[in-house]
């Protein structure tokens, strides 16, 4: 059989000389490669005080938008759901009320928008599918917990905070501090 | 009534009791750990008498090796209740006999030998159990003994080799 | 007077053993931490360093972890040995640095103290003894388990410890035939005579053997067979939980700082420093620095136990078994032949 590759090496069967079967040089050689490895670099991250930029193409955890008038851009027309190869997306659609336009954007809105997380693959093909620019894949993921209900996402995690009565918390969800 | 005296008083009880537990208590295990506690008595005894050499080596080979062969056997064999025959009354009373007769034996040997008579062990003084003067007595006057038994052992390692190869 | 007592003796030694154990307790301790430190630098990782500053306070914290778990007596275990087998293993590690010399005579009190519990005649014997007596922690605590597994690793720890008691003594019998003694006290000032070196110096390849035994004795890697917890089920400690598992452990540890100790003061000088002449010194001055230097020696010993640990793999059983009695007994006995050729020549 012809090799892939010329990195292929033959095996060395020969019986080990006695300075070999002795194994103290051996010994003494991997001691020093480990005393060597105390001056390594270290490239522990201390997580919790020191954090490591993501890369600006990151897809973390879903953020619902809003407009600039901190109305809900999702019209919850299904696109998302329909994309999503896990499914992990479920919604439930509802007309808009006289006296809400400050709240929705469309005359259809979301009225219950679950992501679950445990599904999720986070491929971002509902950022892409979105006709709404409502869906955004932030640079955040989802937290540790003991409770496998918690990882569904409702409404009130994914939505970003309203940029007209809670500007610190929008500003902060957009990492412009 | 000095230190040394109390000493050798608590080494003694110590001794005898341990002694009787070995045969009182009914888990062989147990009987094991108190035998090395009698080992540890005795060699109390041998530091009372300034005999460091000849207490050490009881500790290092019986209670250090010895007994661990004997705690091996019987952790291995896993005797209780179960699986120990039921001895016939008169086997135990045969034993009761023999062993009785023994100790009369024994009894009477000591009192009557003489260099034993009218004599007191010594107390902290006394070199012959150390290391020193024990070497140079085993090397020089009962050097043909003593290499004599290092052949006997020398056989029994190579009978236990012979028994221990695969044919 | 009923006790002929030197009462100021016996407090002194008192006082001295209270040291001794709690000095050895706590470089145990941070054996411990060390040896986290050490693997993780081995292994380019900082190690632990939450707990207090650079992670100092951690061996309490696991400690008080080992405390606040639940203590479980297996239903079918033998109570009363399951409860001993650690504290004999603990005793047993404990009991051996009564015969260490630590430093030099100390002048107190219109006192000269000898930093030594006990200069007793056999010193290195009386080692050995406590050291033999190690095997009754592992063989009962294995058995009182009432579980194969601890038997079988009992047994397997146990033949390990005997097997290499074996080397061990050879290695030691032939350095004790350069020193003509077996007082450790003894065998410490003959090192730090001028014109005499080191004693590894006329003994290299005993001190070989006898570190490979101590690696042996210490249950450390690559000999940790006893508690090879992925590949034979952990080892005579199974059963155990809590506290008196925390004791097994820390009596390995303990036993890595006695073996060091003992390793120091016959080979490398106890406490002797090179190049200095201790006599020029006042004897209080002289004693701190023997303490230091023997403690310096040691934490470079304890160094080396772990470097080794984390460089070397595990030794399957019958590799152990071939190393000790066909390599090191016959190695071991050689080095004896040679010594004793090598002083009959010399000594004509």
């Amino acid at each position: 059989m012809q090799a892939l590759t010329n990195r292929a090496q033959p095996v060395n069967r020969k019986p080990m000389t006695f300075l070999e079967r002795l194994y103290l040089i051996n010994i003494f050689k991997g001691m020093l490669i480990t005393f060597s490895h105390i001056f390594k670099k270290q490239p522990t991250i201390q997580y919790p005080d020191q954090k490591r930029p993501f890369s600006p193409v990151f897809r973390g955890l879903h953020v619902l938008n809003r407009d600039e008038e901190g109305r809900e851009r999702c019209t919850a027309c299904g696109l998302c759901a329909v994309a999503c190869p896990a499914e992990a997306i479920t919604m439930e659609a509802a007309e808009r009320l006289p006296g809400e336009e400050n709240l929705y954007r469309e005359e259809k809105y979301a009225a219950r928008y679950e992501i679950n997380m445990l599904r999720c693959i986070f491929c971002g093909l509902c950022e892409d599918a979105c006709p709404k620019d409502a869906i955004y894949l932030s640079e955040t993921f989802a937290p540790a917990n003991f409770n496998r209900t918690t990882f569904i996402y409702g409404k009130q995690n994914l939505l970003i905070p309203n940029p007209l009565t809670e500007p610190e918390a929008y500003a902060k969800a957009k990492g412009l501090n | 009534m000095n230190a040394i005296q109390i000493l050798f008083w608590f080494l003694s009880a110590l001794a005898l009791v341990s002694a009787l537990m070995v045969l009182l208590s009914k888990n062989p295990v147990h009987s094991v750990l108190w035998l090395v506690g009698v080992f540890f008595a005795i060699s109390g005894h041998y530091i009372l008498l300034n005999a460091q050499f000849i207490a050490i080596v009881n500790l290092i080979v019986y209670a250090g090796a010895i007994m661990v062969l004997f705690l091996f056997v019987i952790m291995l064999m896993n005797l209780n209740k179960d699986t120990e025959p039921q001895k016939h009354i008169w086997m135990k009373l045969a034993g009761a006999i023999s062993a009785g007769c023994f100790l009369m034996i024994l009894v009477s040997l000591i009192k009557q030998a003489p260099e034993l008579q009218a004599k007191t062990a010594m107390m902290k003084d006394g070199d012959i159990g150390l290391i020193a003067n024990l070497g140079k007595a085993l090397f020089s006057t009962y050097v043909v003994p003593f290499e004599i038994s290092s052949i006997l052992f020398l056989s029994a390692m190579v009978g236990a080799a012979v028994i221990g190869k695969k044919d | 007077m009923l006790l002929s007592i030197d009462w100021i003796l016996f407090l002194e030694k008192l006082i001295l053993i209270a040291i001794v154990i709690f000095a050895s307790l706590g470089i145990a301790l941070y054996t411990t931490f060390a040896e986290r430190k050490v693997a993780a630098v081995l292994q380019d990782r900082p190690g632990p360093n939450r707990a207090g500053p650079f992670g100092l306070l951690q061996p309490f914290a696991d400690g008080l972890k080992l405390i606040m778990k639940e203590e479980i007596i297996p239903n079918t275990s033998n109570k009363v040995l399951f409860i001993l087998g650690p504290f004999l293993a603990m005793t047993a590690a404990l009991m051996t640095s009564a015969v260490i010399p630590w430093s030099s005579d100390v002048h107190l009190f219109g006192r000269v103290i000898p930093l030594q519990i006990a200069d007793v005649n056999i010193g290195i014997l009386y080692i050995f003894a406590v050291v033999s007596l190690g095997v009754y922690g592992i063989m009962i605590g294995g058995w009182a388990s009432n579980n194969k597994f601890s038997l079988m690793a009992a047994l397997r720890g146990a033949s390990q410890a005997i097997s290499y008691e074996l080397a061990m003594g050879l290695s030691l019998i032939a350095l004790l035939m350069t020193t003509g003694t077996l007082q450790l006290g003894e065998i410490v000032k003959q090192q730090i005579e001028p014109g005499h070196w080191w004693n590894i110096v006329y003994q290299p390849l005993g001190f070989l053997i006898f570190i490979i035994c101590a690696f042996a004795e210490c249950n450390r890697t690559p000999f940790d067979l006893p508690e090879a917890e992925n590949e034979l089920n952990f080892g005579y400690h199974q059963e155990y939980s809590s506290m008196k598992l925390g004791f097994y452990l820390f009596s390995e540890y303990v036993n890595m700082f006695i073996s060091s100790v003992v390793m120091a003061t016959l080979y490398f000088g106890g406490y002797d420093v090179p190049f200095l002449n201790e006599n020029l010194l006042s004897p209080n001055v002289a004693a701190i620095i023997g303490v230091i230097a023997l403690l310096v020696k040691v934490v470079i010993f304890i160094f080396i136990f772990m470097w080794v640990r984390w460089t070397i793999p595990r030794f399957r059983y019958d590799q152990l078994m071939n190393l000790g009695w066909k390599s090191l007994v016959p190695l071991a006995l050689a080095n004896m032949l040679i010594t004793g050729a090598v002083i009959l020549w010399l000594g004509k």
